[in-house]
């Protein structure tokens, strides 16, 4: 049975890297993470977790060692966030394609400048295209639940992909909230131990990163590719199993009321503010529903394309600015449903950056401002919700 | 290596592009890249081993009389052996091939 425990997020999510039986962790501390790393560092130093905990430099350096561990055959974890992703980026790339494991957890920040500690999409899209497997969660329990997802997907011998788990900072991450931290016994059924196939091993020596010249690097990169969108099955099987043993149900997209007229897409912990508003709306007898966007990639192309099949008019909320073009969800969505014959009207909004609230009240103005430019049009190609003119 | 670079296609590529057979970059032909090649006049050689020393390619070897000389499959041209040679043994020349 699992234990029901209130306490913050971040230190529950050291608690199921623990269960989970990590065997290296290297990281730097960056708020709105360091809370998870800290209690890591706890958990190893009082002897509670077997396990090399490395206290780098740097974030390049934690995704550097992180590396060298996975490539070994080692469970690794690591959890940054913002400007700490942002330092990581060239190694990100290189955790993918060399197909290591590696689990991380991205406590969502907004980029400098100004400096700013506070939660938005930001560093999660600058990173979308790393070629790590990433998905988006709402609360404490969705967390620490994707976070033994995320090392038995990792781990799948169909898959050996790095996966970010996201979760918002502050907003997520410094909550103290109820949630079933599973036991031990459970965690062990769920997740078979890794074994990394052609680990780093002096008897049976291999190259890794080696050197691609063009004769050949087309085809790794596509390799890569195939990897990645193959995973789609093993994470699908992945959460129908965790569902199947824990009673917690997860999948690619998530529709709550969603074969509504009207629909709001949204990522990460403001789908929950969002189904507050929906609830609200349709009390008042609005046709409205929401589209809640877990896997980020591989993109549900598919899903996506049949959680809106019905729907007019379909509003998307993007946490993150692409500079001079639209929101990354924004444009992905429109893309997605391009092919389909008959589609919602797509309407876009970047709000809650950097920390800003939206609050129930604001999703429903986004709804009634997102129906009108769907009828009317805007001079926009998307608007911004809450910002002072 | 089972088959050339050239003919693997992407299904031949091991996990994350792991070489599993050691050694086999003794297979590249870093030869290629050369538009100058080192000539020698042994004459003047003094046995001394600097220009294999030097070499950055560590494709100079002994061959049957004890003179040090490159192996042209491996060496790029580079012209470091040449600057080093005390007695002036070797000269770069232009690639024809
Ligand atoms: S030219 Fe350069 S690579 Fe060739 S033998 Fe001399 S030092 Fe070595
Ligand atoms: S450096 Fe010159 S003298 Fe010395 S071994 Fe080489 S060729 Fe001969």
């Amino acid at each position: 049975m699992a234990n029901r425990v209130g306490m913050e997020v971040s230190v529950a999510i050291g608690e199921v890297v623990k269960l989970a039986n990590a065997d290296v962790i290297a990281a730097y501390p960056i708020t709105p993470q360091t809370h998870i790393v800290e209690h890591l560092a706890e958990l190893v130093a009082n002897g509670e977790l077997d396990a090399e905990f490395i206290p780098v430099e740097s974030e390049h350096s934690a995704m550097s060692a992180c590396l060298g561990s996975a490539a070994a055959g080692a469970r690794t974890f690591t959890a940054t966030a913002g400007q700490g992703l942002e330092l990581m980026h060239e190694v990100l790339y290189i955790a993918s394609s060399m197909r290591l494991p590696i689990v991380m957890t991205v406590a969502n920040r907004a980029l400098s400048a100004p400096l700013s500690v506070w939660g938005d999409h930001s560093d999660a899209m600058a990173v979308r295209d790393t070629g790590w497997i990433q998905m988006f969660t709402e609360n404490g329990q969705e967390v620490i639940d994707n976070i033994l997802c995320a090392f038995r997907i990792a781990e799948d011998k169909k898959v050996l992909l790095p996966v970010m788990v996201h979760l918002d900072g502050f907003h997520v991450s410094h909550m103290i909230e109820p949630m079933l931290l599973p036991e031990l016994a459970e965690v062990d059924r769920f997740l078979p131990p890794n074994q990394y196939p052609l680990p780093l091993n002096p008897t049976k020596p291999v190259t890794m990163g080696d050197f691609a010249p063009p004769v050949i690097y087309s085809e790794a990169k596509w390799a890569q590719e195939v990897s990645l969108r193959g995973a789609r099955e093993v994470i699908d099987r992945c959460w129908q199993e965790f569902g199947d043993s824990f009673g917690r149900h997860y999948s690619a997209v998530e529709g709550y009321h969603n074969d509504a007229k009207v629909l709001l897409l949204t990522m990460g912990s403001f789908s929950e503010t969002a189904m507050t508003a929906i609830d609200r709306m349709r009390d008042e007898g609005g046709d409205v529903g929401l589209v809640k966007l877990r896997l980020w990639r591989p993109f549900p192309f598919a899903e996506i394309r049949k959680a809106v099949k019905g729907a007019e008019v379909l509003i998307v909320l993007d946490r993150a600015l692409s500079f001079g073009g639209l929101g990354p969800v924004l444009s992905e969505i429109r893309a997605a449903l391009y092919q389909m014959e008959k589609r919602p009207k797509v309407v876009g909004f970047v709000g809650g950056l950097g920390g800003r609230d939206i609050s129930v009240a604001g999703f429903e103005e986004i709804v009634k401002r997102g129906i009108e430019i769907a009828h009317q049009g805007s001079p926009q190609e998307f608007e911004t919700f809450g910002i002072r003119e | 290596m089972t088959k050339p670079e050239g003919e693997l296609t992407w299904r031949d590529i091991e996990i994350g592009s792991i070489v599993t057979e050691p050694g086999n970059a003794r297979q590249y032909k870093t030869g290629d890249w050369r538009s100058q090649k080192p000539t020698y006049d042994f004459n003047r050689c003094i046995k001394c081993a600097i220009c294999q020393i030097f070499c950055p390619e560590g494709c100079v070897n002994q061959n049957d009389d004890g003179y040090f000389e490159a192996d042209l499959y491996y060496c790029k041209g580079c012209g470091i052996c040449a600057k080093e040679c005390p007695t002036g043994v070797i000269t770069m020349v232009e690639e024809k091939e």
